[in-house]
């Protein structure tokens, strides 16, 4: 297969760091060559995050060239347009349907985006779109918001959802897997594609 | 059976030791090679691993280590090899007993540091070997070898990272029933004409540390992790580490020499390559190191004006470098939809301890010199408390240079526990010997924070999990003779307000210990939850000046010019310092 680009973006606490890894995880199971790759440090604090996952036949770099993401998953709406640049041509793009205020706007020092649901709109037409936050809370942990970005992922990825499954089995602690699953099978369903 | 796993390569270089048959490993934290030593922890049967105080001191373990006979392992941000460099230099003359394996993590482009700076140069200045792995496969094979070699040479071995490879996961093929390796220690036999250098016994051990050097340059020519790799000879690209990667996507059919023991130089087989090739092109990250020594060989290299030797490497940079030398790719325009974003800069956490010191200290107007950690943030707007960051430790010694130099005024240090045991305590001590007059505060939130919270000797436990004596603060700068020493609740502002001043003021120097957990490591995050009443709310804005990311613009006054401020449940965990700003009482805890 042609090496595909996943590059993951949001806001620092957010899991994107664990579905990143359960991304790779399953690449690899799935005997796939794969690199993950994340800059973590001072993003801890509420800062924004990334983290790009390529896997296929052999891969080389890590880093993923601007422009060449083959699908962008952002975790909040904002960041979405903040890493426009990171998305190929003909890429796919899920955008978690949340708003995190920024401090520097929450504080007054920079001013808010007005026009973000129209500059969405114009730069991804083709989005999907999913309210990973109340479908988290369905399954009873917003915590879990992460896996059901997972789930609806899983929908642009060529894995079946075993081999996912299997992968966040050796990832997530045992008494957090069940709800950590239902929140995935959630995700899954809620996109069409 | 061989068994794989996807590993970064601070995870590959743990499994590596662990299979090496390393026993002893020390380490300070610090980003990107702080995972290394928390993942040699899983393997704390076979390896006696510690946080160390400093990276001077771990490698002065690992050194102790090394001289009894053991493979020892020490791992460093590359500021931290800076520290560590001194018993480095000389334990080069008198040569490893066991194997002694250094990992100095770089961060080319500074993701999480003060500056970017080439190890290999140091690396080479203190005749260590060098090895550059270009992904977790080549981290976990690399710290096998080097054990060996540092037997072999009696060298210290290093193994360099970068941000890129440190966290970077590959798969990683461990070997076949992976475990713990069995080495036998190495006798210590007593001998002070190796382990003593005083100068008649350092000068002979110099001209040994000269010969290594030649041995490890025939060793390089002949390992297997240096290899050239055929291809098109028009042009010939020497590369190393992680950017063999980019080469390999960007410069995909050209001949390449791919190193991976960098020190010394592979001088035969650099020549080799180049009479085998039109053209010999050096892509390297950072410095130009090997080019400089490819160049000093008499081989010319291209010339290029794609600026390469400075920031992280990435295959767009090789890609405009391609369109330089060879004009046959094109970059391709990126679309860019951040034009006016708001910024999303790391902030103090919601109820951090730190955040009333500093907005205290910006009440007071004094000019702090500051140091490495968390607290680094409160330089920033609102708080715009901090003056000065160099290095760890440099907070109080750049305090009392002021004062020295004559400058007036309300002068304060502050530093975090963490900082204070790993270099901080020197330079107090250096303020009382001398006369100083200025303030040191010491955030002691029990935890080294910035890292990812790792024990340190106030936290009362180690990189285990073992209990430890927990050291006071306080007592220690006691000890030392300070005679004004006070600790404050880091959540009392009116308290702190008033020690702050007292001890600014003082004519004497003193120290003053905030103390208050970090809210993360104590799992204090959702400790609480406080509400602003809006009809009480003046909009006087007096809470904003703390900077928290709970506390948003709410609905605007009834003149219309300012904002009320509201606070975000979510976010807010309880600390009560906005309350305490509040001169209206608009503030209380629902929670």
């Amino acid at each position: 297969m042609k090496t595909m680009n996943v590059s993951l973006v949001g806001v620092g606490g957010q899991g994107i760091l664990l579905t990143s890894d359960i991304l790779a995880k399953t690449a690899a199971l799935a005997g796939l060559d794969v690199k993950k790759s994340e800059i973590h440090g001072m993003a801890q604090r509420g800062g924004s995050v990334i983290s790009q996952v390529r896997f296929g036949e052999k891969v080389y770099s890590p880093i993923i060239r601007d422009g060449a993401s083959d699908l962008l998953v952002s975790f909040e709406r904002l960041e979405a347009l903040r890493w426009r640049h990171l998305l190929a041509p003909n890429g796919r793009v899920l955008i978690n349907d949340i708003n995190m205020t920024p401090i520097t706007v929450s504080s007054g020092q920079q001013p808010a985006v007005t026009d973000l649901d129209a500059r969405l709109k114009n730069e991804y037409p083709g989005a999907l779109y999913i309210d990973a936050m109340s479908l988290a809370k369905s399954v009873g942990n917003t915590r879990a918001m992460n896996m059901v970005v997972a789930g609806a992922l899983s929908k642009l990825t060529p894995f079946s959802v075993e081999v996912w499954e299997q992968a966040m089995r050796e990832r997530i602690p045992v008494k957090l897997i069940d709800m950590n699953i239902k929140a995935f099978e959630t995700g899954r369903a809620a996109v069409n594609y | 059976m061989s068994q794989k796993v996807l590993l970064s390569a601070n995870e590959a270089v743990a499994w590596a030791a662990c299979k090496a048959g390393c026993t002893v490993a020390s380490a300070y934290p610090g980003t990107p090679s702080t995972e290394i030593l928390e993942n040699v922890a899983k393997f704390k049967d076979a390896i006696n691993c510690e946080w160390a105080v400093n990276e001077k001191v771990a490698m002065e373990v690992a050194i102790g280590a090394s001289i009894a006979g053991a493979r020892a392992l020490t791992a460093m941000k590359h500021v931290g090899l800076n520290v560590a460099m001194d018993p480095l230099m000389t334990y080069t003359y008198v040569g490893a007993n066991g194997g002694l394996v250094v990992i100095s993590a770089d961060d080319p482009g500074m993701h999480s540091s003060q500056n970017e700076q080439d190890s290999r140069n140091l690396v080479k200045f203190a005749r260590a070997a060098l090895f550059e792995p270009a992904d977790s496969q080549e981290a976990f094979d690399m710290v096998i070898a080097a054990f060996e070699i540092s037997e072999k040479y009696q060298v210290p071995a290093f193994i360099r990272l970068t941000t890129r490879t440190s966290h970077t996961s590959t798969v990683v093929d461990v070997g076949d029933d992976f475990g713990p390796g069995k080495v036998e220690r190495k006798p210590y036999v007593k001998e002070i004409k190796r382990y003593i250098p005083v100068p008649m016994f350092a000068r002979p051990q110099r001209l040994k540390a000269q010969d290594r050097t030649a041995a490890l340059r025939a060793f390089a020519n002949e390992t297997p992790f240096n290899r050239i790799e055929a291809g098109d000879r028009r042009l010939g690209i020497i590369t190393a580490s992680v950017t063999y990667q980019y080469v390999k996507e960007v410069f995909p059919e050209f001949a390449v020499l791919k190193l991976g023991f960098t020190n010394s130089l592979p001088a035969e087989l650099v020549k080799k390559f180049a009479a085998s090739v039109d053209r010999v092109l050096v892509i390297e990250e950072l410095d130009p190191f090997m080019e400089d020594q490819v160049r000093a060989l008499g081989i010319p290299v291209v010339e290029h004006a794609t600026e390469l030797n400075m920031l992280e490497m990435n295959p767009a940079r090789l890609m405009a470098l391609r369109k330089e030398l060879l004009g046959d790719v094109d970059v391709p325009e990126v679309r860019r939809a951040d034009a006016g974003l708001p910024t999303r800069p790391p902030v103090l956490c919601a109820g951090c301890s730190h955040r009333g010191v500093f907005y205290t200290l910006a009440k007071l107007g004094a000019t702090v010199t500051g140091d490495i950690g968390c607290y680094t943030l409160g330089a920033f707007p609102p708080l715009n408390a901090m003056d000065t960051t160099i290095c760890m430790g440099a907070s109080i010694g750049n305090a009392f240079g002021m004062e020295k130099a004559g400058m007036k005024g309300r002068l304060c240090a502050v530093l975090g526990d963490s900082t204070f045991f790993h270099s901080g305590m020197t330079g107090l001590l250096n303020v009382l010997y001398n006369g100083g007059k200025i303030t040191t505060v010491v955030l002691d939130n029990r935890i080294t924070g910035m890292t990812g919270h790792q024990q340190n000797p106030g936290s009362g436990k180690t990189l285990c999990g073992e209990p430890a004596p927990v050291t006071d603060i306080g007592e220690v700068a006691k000890a030392m003779g300070f005679k004004r020493v006070v600790r404050v609740d880091a959540y009392d502002l009116a308290t702190l307000e008033r020690v702050l001043k007292e001890e600014l003021d003082a004519d004497e120097p003193s120290v003053v210990i905030a103390g208050g957990p970090c809210r993360i490591a104590a799992k204090l995050m959702n400790a609480g939850t406080y509400e602003v009443d809006a009809a009480k709310c003046k909009a006087c804005g007096a809470c904003f000046k703390l900077g928290c990311p709970a506390i948003e613009r709410g609905e605007m006054s009834a003149d219309g010019k300012r904002f009320k401020s509201h606070i975000d449940p979510v976010q807010c965990s309880g600390c009560d310092l906005c309350r305490q700003t509040c001169k209206f009482d608009a503030i209380k805890k629902i929670r």
